[in-house]
């Protein structure tokens, strides 16, 4: 009871509907199980006793069906040339079982007619030349009986060959024996499923307390409190309980980010809205066409940047979630150097400088989401266009150490050294550029880190270089 | 073979030469007449009548037919109907109890549907369908004047010893010839099976050319006319019957042992009012049945029977050892006694014995 109870509340949280949650439930399902293989044995087991019980019968009294006829068989001898029969009296209480059954006997002379007795008691089927006691099931007048054969060769001057006695009596006794030898079996036996069954339901119940327990601590828990828990639970349960802290780990995370997000992207869009709106007042009140322009030109310009900021926003959100959700595939960073630059290519304007794409020749393999290195490398090039200078250059390869990497390099000077050791903070951006959002290398750092790579900044050749250089792949990450 | 046959067919004819037709006698009903019950018995009329009466005054509405037939005949009649499905009776009463046994063992009777009292024995009852209704002793009667010095032979050894006094008893002592009567084969197969005597007692019977009779009342009219002194084997019914109306007669119960033979009776699986039959043997089985059946004819029953007899028989002062009574069982042994070989080997034994002049 307790269990299907448990099992109730357990989906009832989930929110399933009752039918579906009987289905799932364990206990129900073991306790069906057993129910049945325990029935299944238990009628096996009776069917078994049931035709032990006869085969017992039938072999505790085919004896006193032999003794009669050997009784009798000794009692048939050839006077005069003829053969005679003094059937014993007692041979008759023998077979009779004390008077309980009815009997019948025929005794057969060698040339197969009858001596005396019952004609009509039946021979058995061939018996292919044995000669010792021979117990069959009969019947005569269409009563079942059981009867015994006995047979003496005879060898005499007059007669030579088998002489035949058979008796036989009804089955009374041997039902009764059999029937008393099933019935009892068949209550232990029941009687042993029984307490079987219960006992399991017992054991069943202790085994499924810890998940009960489990149950107990998600229901008690504040929706609010996503820490892990703390329970001591068997191997199987505790690995149940292992998913759900990991669960909630990834909940707790989320939740923390999409509240930083939030508070953030209010933070940064109110700025630019407010000074779009300053603008526009500004705009309305002018009469000077001269004037006007620059404020309409100032306007495109915060409208330009307002909508980087939004879409960064977006795709640093989009990044975040991924980081959570998606599982990571092989792929090859060429091919992702290749599709950010044709996607960077027809998202930007025309008056953006060509970017080099430059490919080692053997393929550059991460265990990584396409999609947000796809980002990241775009989010590279944007920043590139924004603060360097051209000529790009998108390099996909390996580091001298054999390191995958993947970086943008343009001829500019570069951010300033103190920049560069807060880069990848969010919205942490060049002031003088009205048109950053200051999220492109939030963006492509969080996507390093969630790759387990790093974010690093590189001059060389009088190039500015900004990359993601990944952990040496260890042979078995694949 | 043929000859076993034959020799069966005499022995079960108990008296060959009275009627071979059956006696049929209808008692109508008293009431409304709704039912019918067929009796079929080898059972003189006039011992079974108390009973009979008994029954119809408590069931006024039944009309009784009762058809008195010869045992063979009787035992024929039931089997043929047994064969073919015909009823014939509603209730089978012989005093051939192997042959009762017989057709029961043949699966000719039908259970019955009333319960036989506790103090019903056992030996008188078998497979729930054959019934002992009677308790008749096997007596020897002797002619009182015969025995003027008291040397009456209280037991079989006594009488082992008289008939060594051939000049006395030759030609004066009589019994059943088995060979014609049923109870008497009877008699003489528990005789040998029960003790060692029955070898030297045919001896002396055979020295003392013993006669033979098919009837226990030819020989209690010999010994009552002094024709016999000895009559061996007698059914005590009739002997106690016909002593209250004959003091001549005098009655032994052999105290070594006393054979008791009840008749038997079952319903055939096809009687056509089972119900009123199985009335019958409840009534006959009940107090009240038992005291009409102790009541003039003398049968007695299983139940009561050994108490009534003994008080009966003290009150007359007959000697009588009740440990003696060996009543004849109803079980499969009688089948033995009906063995077509076992009873031409019996026969043969006996004719060598009684007449040993014909060897």
């Amino acid at each position: 009871m307790a269990i299907s109870d448990g099992g109730r509340s357990l989906s009832g949280t989930v929110g399933h509907s009752a039918p579906q949650l009987r289905q799932q439930s364990v206990a129900f399902r073991l306790a069906v199980s057993l129910f049945v293989v325990l029935s299944l044995a238990t009628g096996a087991t009776i069917f078994a006793a049931y035709s032990y019980g006869r085969t017992a019968a039938d072999e505790a009294f085919d004896e006193v069906l032999a003794g009669a006829a050997g009784m009798i068989m000794e009692r048939v001898f050839v006077v005069d040339g003829e053969t005679v029969a003094d059937v014993p009296t007692s041979a008759f209480d023998l077979l009779s079982l004390g008077g309980r059954e009815r009997v019948f006997y025929r005794i057969v002379l060698p040339g197969g007619q009858t001596l005396t007795g019952y004609d009509d008691l039946t021979l058995p089927p061939d018996r292919e030349g044995q000669t010792g006691p021979f117990g069959y099931s009969t019947s005569l007048a269409g009563v079942p009986l059981r009867a015994m054969i006995v047979t003496k060769p005879l060898a005499e001057r007059s007669v030579t060959g088998n002489v035949n006695v058979i008796v036989a009596h009804t089955r009374n006794s041997r039902n009764i024996l059999a029937r008393e030898i099933t019935t009892r079996a068949v209550a232990v036996i029941a009687a042993a499923g029984l307490a079987i069954f219960v006992l399991a339901i017992f054991v069943l119940r202790y085994a499924m307390r810890p998940l009960e327990r489990v149950e107990a601590a998600i229901l008690t828990r504040r929706s609010s409190d996503l820490s892990p828990f703390a329970m001591d639970a068997p191997r199987e349960v505790s690995a149940l309980v292992g998913a759900i802290n990991h669960f909630m780990g990834r909940l707790d995370r989320r939740v923390n980010s999409m509240q930083a997000f939030v508070a953030d992207a209010a933070h940064q869009l109110r700025t630019p809205i407010t000074a779009l709106l300053a603008q526009t007042d500004l705009a309305l009140n002018e009469r000077d066409t001269e004037r006007l322009k620059v404020l309409h030109r100032r306007i495109r310009s915060r409208a330009i940047g307002l909508n980087r900021l939004t879409n960064q926003l977006l795709s640093h959100a989009l990044v975040t979630h991924r980081a959570d959700s998606e599982t990571l595939t092989e792929l090859d960073l060429r091919r992702v150097a290749i599709e950010a630059e044709r996607e960077f290519r027809l998202t930007t304007e025309r008056e953006t400088p060509a970017v080099m794409l430059d490919l080692e020749e053997e393929p550059v393999l991460v265990t990584g989401d396409a999609f947000s290195l796809k980002e990241a490398v775009k989010n590279l090039l944007n920043n590139a266009v924004s603060h360097g200078k051209p000529p790009l250059r998108l390099h996909a390869g390996h580091t001298g150490n054999g390191q995958p990497d993947i970086r943008v390099s343009d001829c500019g000077d570069g951010m300033s050294a103190e920049y560069e050791d807060t880069i990848g903070r969010r919205f942490q951006r060049d002031a003088s550029k009205t048109e950053s959002a200051g999220l492109g290398l939030a963006i492509v750092k969080e996507v390093a880190d969630f790759h387990g790579a790093s974010l690093y900044t590189q001059r060389q050749d009088g190039m500015f270089s900004i990359g993601i250089r990944f952990p040496k792949p260890d042979g078995k990450t694949a | 073979m043929n000859r076993a046959c034959r020799m069966l067919a005499a022995i079960i004819a108990v008296t060959v030469a009275a009627t071979a037709q059956a006696q049929e006698t209808v008692f109508r009903a008293k009431g409304s007449g709704s039912g019918s019950l067929v009796i079929a018995s080898v059972t003189d009329l006039v011992a079974i009548r108390p009973l009979l009466d008994g029954f119809r005054e408590r069931f006024p509405d039944l009309e009784v037919t009762y058809r008195q037939m010869q045992s063979l005949e009787l035992y024929r009649a039931a089997k043929d109907a047994c064969g073919s499905g015909e009823p014939f009776a509603d209730i089978v009463i012989s005093s051939a109890i192997a042959e009762q046994v017989k057709l029961v063992n043949d699966g000719c009777a039908a259970q019955l549907t009333v319960a036989l009292p506790s103090t019903h024995p056992q030996w008188a009852q078998w497979q729930n369908s054959l019934v002992g209704m009677t308790f008749e002793p096997a007596v020897i009667v002797y002619d009182r004047e015969a025995f003027p010095a008291g040397d009456v032979p209280q037991n079989r050894f006594d009488l082992v010893d008289l008939l060594r006094q051939t000049e006395r008893f030759e030609g004066k002592v009589g019994t059943y010839d088995i060979e014609r009567s049923g109870v008497g084969y009877m008699f003489a197969f528990q005789d040998e099976y029960q003790a060692s005597t029955w070898g030297r007692l045919l001896e002396g019977l055979g020295r003392n050319r013993v006669k033979l009779f098919p009837s226990s009342s030819d020989i209690i009219d010999r010994v009552a006319d002094g024709r016999l002194a000895i009559g061996y084997n007698v059914l005590g019914s009739y002997a106690m019957a016909r002593q209250e109306a004959d003091p001549r007669i005098g009655i032994v119960f052999p105290g070594d042992y006393t054979i008791v033979l009840s008749r038997a009776a079952f319903i055939p699986e096809n009687a056509l009012n089972a119900v009123a039959a199985n009335a019958l043997i409840e009534f006959s089985v009940s107090p009240e049945g038992q005291k009409l059946l102790a009541g003039s004819a003398r049968l007695f029953s299983p139940g009561a029977g050994p108490g009534l007899l003994s008080a009966y028989l003290s009150e007359r002062g007959i000697a009588f050892n009740a440990e003696a009574l060996r009543p004849i069982a109803f079980s499969p042994r009688l089948l033995a006694s009906l063995d077509r070989v076992k009873l031409r080997i019996f026969l043969e034994q006996w004719n060598k014995s009684v007449n040993p002049d014909a060897q």
